[in-house]
């Protein structure tokens, strides 16, 4: 019945979503920032630990649609042991992926977090997938503040 | 006699319209309604033909849309029962309106101590305008509380007023829960105390019949769109006397007797509130819809679009997960619900995928999703044009993403 959903709404996504990874509140933390999108109420709490410029852990307290729920915990996976720079790369890449045109997509730049691409079809469900990834950008720059994606 | 829904289908081009490769079903009426044709046909008219500004020149095209303008006032007074067409004001929507009592009302007649009753029920739009006049001024805004099914609470909303009480701002039926209130009761205790009482009608007016005498309200505000006319245009009815007591709302051109530089005059009522040139087409247009939902009849529309919220409500209660939020046994034609473990925007774009447009977020009241604790609600309402059949589509998808969420 969904056939046109599959690009959006892959495995991963629902695996992620029904058991999203890195789902607690972390002790310890050195950066701690809410993301909020104000247009559905999604929201979430990022947590960091830092060694120098590597982000050694990550962890995430929340509720959102599927598609922000995966997007933060797949987020939470793949930037763990990378340093503030290549994690920032990644978010360039990520952002080009769910709002650029599909010619020009390095969908194995940014591995796992390629099936998160099928929103580019869904201008609606943009922000869902970017959320966790603009409070990332948030917590890197140590921005105290609550950010939202408006 | 039988309702015309085949005819009434067939007055609204969009419904044509395939999304998806699917038949639309169109079920986001309560945050805007689709247009007929006999709307579209009076802006194309009106452009074509008859088009100039209003209340200015002397010139013939001036004069035609000054008297088809006119028109659509006299439209909406009867269409509310007003008494005078001087008591019908035209403003940019629900939300300008409630922010032009505030601002003249509000400002002339609330003061420091003074306290405002709105309900836990109401649209942003008759919150903020009230708290930033409270902020201004000093006065205290007071909540009237619910129950669960999303019913104000009487003997609580009536021990809130007292002799401090300067206005009651009410929703006259809840755009997140589909809630009709008991207003006529809510008018009648506020004015034993001699209260004024404001009724938020943007979600009712398509609905329902409102007789804004019988009713006894000092204000009722609604907006165009949401009963099948254009966007940029609403109305602020209220009673003649209170109008002219009030000062003026926004200054311009329009709403002058005579403009000096030391001193100008202000127009009578209503052009004392319409400011500016105002939306020509679209009030026009206002008037073309209330002139198509009289040739089919508010009582028929009402009853109508009962039984569809019966039928869609009885389906959905027999949905495994489904939980309905609203269920005021006094509720107009919207089916606010949650789905366990699924999130209202996957629901609104897996049901955008068959082709059927709900809403999915906080429909501009927060408040209300905290009460519920729930960060949004899916939301399917009913209008005039929409079947039992589009609501089996409904059903069904809501039954296969389930499926698909696993």
């Amino acid at each position: 019945m969904f056939e046109d959903l599959r690009d959006l709404y892959q495995e991963v996504i629902f695996d992620h979503n029904r058991n999203p990874r890195n789902f607690h509140v972390m002790e310890n933390y050195d950066r701690m920032v809410e993301g909020f999108n104000p247009l559905c109420g999604d929201r979430l709490t990022l947590f960091l630990k830092l060694d120098g410029d590597v982000i050694t852990d990550a962890s995430f307290q929340g509720s959102g649609c599927a598609i922000s729920t995966a997007s933060v915990s797949l987020m939470t996976e793949i930037i763990k042991g990378k340093t503030q720079t290549e994690a920032d790369e990644l978010f360039q890449t990520f952002h080009k992926i769910t709002t650029g045109k599909s010619e020009d997509l390095q969908l194995e730049a940014v591995g796992k977090l390629a099936v998160l691409a099928g929103v580019r079809e869904y201008p609606a469900r943009v922000k869902c997938a970017t959320l966790a990834w603009h409070t990332l950008d948030a917590a890197l720059k140590n921005e105290q503040q609550s950010i939202s994606t408006e | 006699m039988t309702y015309p829904i085949e005819k009434i289908r067939a007055d609204f081009p969009i419904l044509n319209e395939k999304i998806r490769n699917k038949p639309l079903v169109y079920l986001d009426n309560a945050a805007s309604c689709q247009k007929p044709q006999a709307v579209i046909d009076s802006i194309v008219k009106l452009y074509s033909h008859d088009y100039a500004n209003v209340h200015r020149g002397v010139h013939t095209l001036s004069v035609r849309s000054t008297d088809l303008f006119e028109a659509a006032r006299e439209k909406v007074k009867t269409f509310i029962n007003a008494q005078s067409e001087k008591e019908i004001i035209f403003v940019r929507g629900a939300t300008d309106a409630i922010n032009l009592v505030a601002q003249t009302y509000g400002k002339a007649n609330i003061h420091d101590g003074d306290e405002i009753i709105i309900t836990a029920m109401e649209h942003h739009s008759n919150i903020v305008p009230w708290q930033m006049l409270c902020e201004e001024k000093g006065a205290i805004l007071k909540i009237a509380p619910m129950n669960l099914q999303g019913e104000l609470l009487m003997p609580e909303f009536e021990a809130l007023l007292n002799s401090k009480t300067k206005l009651v701002s009410v929703v006259h039926m809840s755009n997140a829960l589909g809630t009709i209130n008991p207003v006529k009761k809510i008018i009648e205790l506020a004015h034993a105390l001699n209260i004024p009482v404001l009724l938020d009608g943007a979600q009712a007016i398509p609905h329902t019949t409102v007789d804004v005498q019988a009713l006894d309200c000092d204000f009722y505000v609604f907006s165009g769109h949401k009963l099948y006319a254009p966007t940029g245009v609403g109305v602020l009815y209220g009673k003649q006397a209170l109008l002219e007591a009030m000062p003026p709302y926004q200054g311009g051109g329009d709403m002058i007797r005579t403009v000096t530089f030391e001193k100008s005059t202000y127009a009578g009522l209503p052009h004392k509130f319409e400011a500016g040139t105002p939306s020509i087409a679209e009030v026009i247009g206002l008037g073309a819809a209330i002139d198509y939902l009289n040739s089919i009849g508010m009582e028929a529309i009402a009853a109508h679009e009962a039984e569809l919220l019966a039928y869609a409500t009885e389906q959905a209660l027999q949905i495994h997960g489904l939980k309905i939020i609203g269920e005021a046994k006094e509720k107009g034609g919207i089916l606010s619900f949650t789905l366990h473990k699924i999130h209202p925007h996957d629901i609104g774009t897996m049901l955008d995928s068959l082709g059927i447009a709900i809403r999915a977020g906080h429909h501009c009241a927060m408040p209300v999703m905290d009460f519920y604790k729930v960060p949004a609600t899916a939301r399917a309402s009913f209008a005039m044009y929409n079947t039992k059949a589009e609501i089996d589509v409904l059903i069904s998808g809501i039954k296969n993403l389930i499926e698909m969420f696993g």
